[in-house]
């Protein structure tokens, strides 16, 4: 295999990680710079992290996302598994197209598009502009994400672990929370991430549906960066960077350890 | 469309068999709830604002809250209601017919956007093809390398760029000290900046359609083709395009739809000179307060945007078969 992997692919392959990563690396590299300057290095400093946590706004700021992101991200992590149940187990059902639709769309749908739909739907209903409405409107768009990617485990789900399961008697219900929802698990639990990571990283639709009082973490970053660049932004977002990466290192790590643990019981079933 | 109701319930005879009815009851009911629950929501907050937006849309802006008017107003009864569907209007629609900056906003757009799918497509292509002829073994942590920074915020990473791209900034200091020019180039506030800053955000989007396509590709084609006399290029165009293809397809709708309605791209890389339809709606909406020509630029980058989500729509059902 190895002589297939020309210097050709490994070249794009080090030069497009190069694209990817180097803006974040020099973002993070310049949050410890000591000039108020971003681009002109005067020395390693962590003062930027010091006066960031004496940033009111930003610290309220921070409080109202994760808030926002935590409620969110469960609540629309169990739509989004109901919606993928949907999708892989009822085939047939007046309105599949329009349901497949929907939660396919706001995947590509312009956020200008959704945000502004969704104000109004609150205005029109006289739902006051702030914390609730942004929670739901972050429902409804991250929904979509939980249930493509609960979907994708569906689809290679061995179905006749189920059957196995209801012939020896037990009621749907009890094969979905026994047998389903165990092995969809991993699925369930990245999609709550991302849904977790697009919750706190939207911008344009809690722009449009947060009201005063709920202003979210993107949000204040936005008003700041139409400001001027300075170290205080690279600082929060050198934080927003490592809380995520943590995240996601965690939940790998944890999936690799059950993946390896999976292999051994079932090498320890066939020795058996 | 309204009901949403089970016509079947794929559960094979034999392990029908053994269940009661009380039992199969009851799985009806909850297998109906696990379809209305997201059903309704969706239609709910998804389906019925588009109703609204198109409603308003028609209406006239007023110095009131909310600033349009007529409003959504069913205490009139029907007759109340007949009369405010009188007082609508294609008067946003003609002004933004009247007004040459929307027609160029639309267009721009969707040329920006077209533009940036191709460059992203070929500078995602040679990542995507790399990867997927890796070894094995690094494969998963490449994958986890493309999928990364789509977890970090999308908004710090094109802030990111504002400090690489400005006059004084880092690009223009390296060029500059290596002698490559010698007067900085003006990169930030052009269009250019804001084809970067897609082609950067986008990336990820455009590279693991592309993977799982090339990922599946049977590479002993190549091989047959290159023994057979086929020079390597044409072996590519022939053979492992027109196989990555719905890759290629995929990849591109990702890109391009949400790129043709971006806000935050061009507002902190395009600076004020640059158009694009979703910062006019988002200054028509937040600047000048006027709800009904914002939900009339929203109609139309919507029907603009129609047959492309389509066709996304198409290319998600193919492939859904195709995994079954």
């Amino acid at each position: 295999m190895n002589a297939t992997w020309s210097r050709f692919n490994i070249t794009s392959i080090v030069l497009g990680f190069a694209f990817l990563y180097l803006p974040i690396v020099l973002l993070i590299v310049f949050s410890f710079n000591e000039s108020k300057l971003v681009t002109v290095w005067g020395g390693f400093s962590t003062k930027w992290y010091v006066s960031l946590f004496h940033n009111q706004g930003l610290m309220d700021a921070t409080w109202v996302t994760a808030r926002v992101g935590l409620i969110s991200a469960t609540v629309a992590t169990v739509l989004g598994t109901l919606a993928a149940l949907t999708l892989t187990r009822y085939t047939r059902f007046k309105g599949r197209v329009l349901f497949s639709g929907m939660v396919f769309a706001p995947l590509v749908m312009p956020e200008v598009i959704t945000g502004l739909s969704l104000l109004l739907l609150f205005v029109a209903v006289g739902l006051d502009r702030g914390f609730l409405t942004v929670t739901l409107a972050h429902i409804t768009l991250t929904m979509c994400f939980v249930a493509v990617v609960v979907q994708s485990r569906l689809m290679t789900f061995d179905r006749s672990l189920e059957e196995a399961a209801m012939d020896l008697g037990a009621t749907p219900v009890k094969t979905f929370f026994q047998i389903t929802l165990p092995v969809i698990m991993p699925a369930i639990v990245s999609g709550w991430m991302l849904a977790f990571t697009l919750s706190l990283d939207d911008l344009v639709i809690a722009s449009f549906t947060s009201g005063p009082g709920a202003t979210t973490l993107p949000m204040k970053i936005y008003s700041q960066v139409r400001l001027g660049v300075t170290p205080e932004i690279n600082a929060a977002c050198t934080i927003l960077i490592a809380v995520v990466a943590i995240g996601v290192i965690i939940a790998s790590l944890a999936n690799k350890r059950r993946e390896v643990q999976r292999q051994l019981d079932e090498q320890a079933a066939q020795r058996g | 469309m309204s009901s949403a109701a089970v016509t079947t319930a794929s559960a094979s005879p034999a392990s029908n068999a053994g269940k009661s009815i009380l039992a199969r009851l009851g799985a009806a009911f909850v297998g109906r709830l696990v379809i209305i629950i997201p059903y309704v929501w969706l239609l709910f907050f998804f389906l019925i604002p588009f109703v609204i937006v198109f409603k308003i849309s028609l209406s006239q802006t007023a110095i009131a809250i909310p600033p349009y008017t007529p409003a959504l107003d069913f205490s009139g009864g029907i007759s109340g209601f007949l009369a405010q569907l009188k007082q609508l209007s294609l008067d946003n629609y003609t002004w933004l017919t009247q007004d040459a900056l929307y027609f160029n906003a639309y267009v721009t757009s969707v040329i920006i956007a077209a533009v940036s799918t191709v460059l992203t497509l070929l500078v995602g292509y040679p990542i995507a093809y790399g990867m997927a002829r890796a070894p094995a073994t690094i494969r998963p942590t490449l994958l986890m390398l493309v999928i990364l920074p789509f977890w970090t915020s999308f908004l710090i990473r094109v802030y990111a760029w504002i400090g690489i791209l400005k006059p004084e900034g880092l690009l223009n200091q390296l060029l500059l000290a290596t002698g490559v020019i010698h007067q900085p180039l003006i990169i930030l506030n052009t269009y250019t900046a804001i084809f970067i800053g897609i082609v950067y955000s986008y990336l990820p989007f455009m590279v693991l359609p592309l993977y799982s396509a090339l990922e599946k590709m049977d590479y002993s084609l190549i091989e047959a083709a290159k023994d057979l006399g086929c020079p390597p290029t044409s072996a590519f165009w022939k053979i492992t395009f027109p196989l990555s293809l719905p890759g290629v397809i995929a990849g591109c709708l990702l890109v391009f739809i949400p790129a043709v309605g971006e806000f935050v791209i061009p507002d902190l890389l395009g600076g004020s000179q640059t158009l694009m339809i979703g910062k006019t709606l988002w200054n028509e909406f937040f600047a000048n307060r006027d709800w009904p020509v914002s939900s009339a630029v929203a109609v139309i980058l919507l029907l603009l945007l129609i047959v492309p989500i389509m066709l996304f729509q198409r290319a998600q059902a193919r492939a859904q078969e195709m995994d079954r």
